[in-house]
């Protein structure tokens, strides 16, 4: 794990991804401390954080396009498969590298909330617990595309599903909104999401019969309790959807409530998906 | 040592590997040979645990390619058809890299990177951009990485492929030294390369293994069968009228020439020693026709390899 670490590591800082990445941070970090915290002379970093998480929308695809698919494209994964490393090692060190290179930016935006309290009364645990959900919900959301960027073999799509997938992430508080909350159209919604998700169960082990009957159990079960008890499907999709949203716990801890919850939630997302892209890689050896 | 036990991979429908056994025996140099699709890649992917086989299974020095894959692994270096390059690095880098995911301990690489590199002559190009390199080179890297951390076995798929003439000889030259201290396994559809590089010839067809011998050994075998031809001043209709006293001819074709001469082409179903060649002499010789050109020869391994590889496709039809 450690060679692949440092392999991974220095690709980043040889090339120019690893600066893009900072840069990119630094830049909007820069220019909502600048507004938020000097114009309107705000103490409160954590809203700096909070408002500029849409920076993820797209540092995150620029930095897991190509981590896996890439390799594959190349075929070096035939080099990673013949040497005496797991598919687990390449995955966990490509991801730590990855963690390395979101981690220079912010140590450096852990200086600011400093800098801001010589000149104002800043409630710093409040600052530094946002940046640590920061930390967290980058983790997660990179884990994400490091997934996305295992299933395929082109940068550009692992690019293009990664962002889309993000910004439905990101919207996914604002869409529960809309969401109808009555009890017929939750189940609606919820029969619907059991069929996709069969479906991309499908698609992934082409085991027809196994996903027809978990379809037909998710399913069978939505009913059942439709039937035995309607008042609980009364608004249970919105708030399934917005329990599910990685920004919306986040914003939680911009507002001053340090849940740990999100950083389990987040440290769960970021490995099950880890998971699947070991699984993802080790599946391409029998596949192809 | 690499044991290949009823190997058999199938990708949906088609068969690539039907129930391959073989065993790679230590310290010779063995070749892989077979026309395209013929399932070396395959082959060689599933030995190195890059590709999962559909059943049966490949043992390293008895460590399972899949149930002790750190184990196996370690004891072999494996150059694909495609060099595994990463061509925004250095082949220094990419070599440390490799070394340590091999994990040969961190005091020993600057010197096992320098003999590599001395080995496979890429000193000169150790840091420039593999992007940058020609093919050659790159081939040359992709070796280095293979024999880096001193594996008992090296494998390599058509090592040659896509390199000028005096590259292959180099690459040629290098796989032979290699041979010395490594049990080496390569691929290749070209018999020639084969022939002079190896000691051990396994013809792969149709993803089974039509024969396992030394090339020596392959043409005696078939030895056997020997061809003799002609150039014959006699019309083409006498010409098997003549021969027909002779023993040992198995079918003739005769070609009229332009200048009055005929071509005839004899096989045989023994070798074409001095006394079937004597016969036909003398049957000429009775029947009044000069014999102007005689070449008695043997199949060389290029029919064989012909043979062997035509007879399966004929199977295959079947």
């Amino acid at each position: 794990m450690k060679a692949v670490f440092r392999h991974e590591l220095s690709s980043y800082f040889t090339g120019v991804t690893g600066y893009v990445f900072g840069a990119f941070v630094l830049l909007f970090t820069g220019i909502y401390t600048m507004v938020y915290n000097l114009q309107s002379a705000s103490v409160n970093f954590e809203y700096v954080l909070g408002s500029m998480s849409f920076v993820f929308l797209i540092i995150v695809p620029i930095a897991t396009m190509r981590i896996l698919a890439e390799e594959r494209r190349q075929k070096t994964d035939q080099l990673l498969y013949s040497l005496p490393i797991t598919m687990t090692q390449v995955v966990l060190g490509k991801f730590a590298a990855l963690m390395v290179v979101f981690a220079v930016p912010l140590a450096i935006v852990c200086l600011y909330p400093l800098v801001l309290s010589a000149f104002g009364n800043v409630y710093l645990p409040a600052a530094y617990s946002a940046i640590v959900g920061f930390f967290f919900l980058g983790m997660a959301l990179i884990s994400i595309g490091v997934y996305i960027s295992s299933v395929t073999e082109s940068q550009a799509v692992a690019a293009g599903v990664c962002f889309v997938v993000m910004l439905v992430n990101y919207f996914l508080g604002d869409l529960a909104g809309f969401a109808s909350s009555t009890a017929y159209s939750s189940l609606a919604a919820l029969a619907l999401t059991a069929l996709i998700l069969c479906f991309v169960v499908y698609w992934m082990t082409k085991n027809g019969f196994a996903s027809l009957i978990l379809a037909a159990v998710l399913e069978a079960g939505l009913i059942g309790w439709y039937l035995v008890d309607s008042s609980r499907f009364e608004g249970l999709f919105p708030a399934i959807i917005s329990k599910l949203s990685l920004f919306e716990r986040f914003y939680t801890i911009v507002n001053g409530v340090f849940d740990v919850t999100a950083i389990v939630y987040y440290l769960s997302i970021a490995g099950f998906f880890l998971f699947l892209s070991v699984q993802s890689m080790e599946k391409r050896r029998w596949s192809e | 040592m690499i044991e290949v036990n009823h190997l058999t991979k199938r990708y949906g429908g088609h068969t690539a590997v039907d129930d391959l056994s073989f065993t790679v025996e230590t310290g010779q140099i063995y070749g892989f040979l077979g026309p395209n699709g013929a399932g070396k890649s395959t082959t060689m992917n599933i030995m190195t645990g890059c590709l999962a086989a559909t059943s049966g299974k490949v043992t390293i020095d008895g460590f399972d390619i899949f149930e002790d894959a750190a184990q196996a692994k370690r004891r072999i270096g494996y150059l694909p058809e495609q060099p595994p390059l990463y061509l925004d690095r250095t082949p220094k880098e990419y070599l440390r890299f490799v070394a340590r995911a091999k994990g040969i301990p961190e005091k020993e690489i600057p010197a096992q990177l320098e003999q590599v590199m001395n080995q496979t002559g890429t000193l000169d190009v150790a840091n420039r951009l593999m992007k940058n390199l020609s093919k050659g080179y790159r081939q040359r890297v992709g070796i280095a990485q293979a024999v880096l951390g001193n594996p008992e076995i090296i494998i390599l798929d058509e090592p040659t492929v896509g390199l000028d003439p005096r590259q292959i000889l180099e690459i040629r030259e290098l796989i032979r030294s290699l041979g010395k201290n490594h049990t080496v396994l390569l691929s290749s559809h070209i018999l020639s390369e084969v022939q002079q590089v190896c000691t051990t010839i396994l013809i792969l067809s149709k993803g089974r293994l039509v024969a396992c011998d030394t090339p020596e050994n392959l043409e005696r075998l078939f030895a056997g069968k020997g061809t003799v031809e002609l150039t014959v001043e006699a019309g083409e209709t006498e010409i098997p009228g003549i021969l027909a006293g002779v023993g040992h001819i198995v079918s003739s074709t005769v070609k009229h020439q332009e200048d009055g001469a005929c071509a005839v082409t004899l096989e045989l179903d023994a070798p074409a020693g001095n006394d079937i060649c004597r016969d036909i002499f003398f049957a000429f010789s009775r029947a009044g026709k000069a014999i102007v050109r005689m070449t008695a020869g043997k199949a060389s391994l290029e029919d064989i390899f012909l043979e062997l590889t035509a007879s399966e496709k004929e199977e295959g039809v079947q």
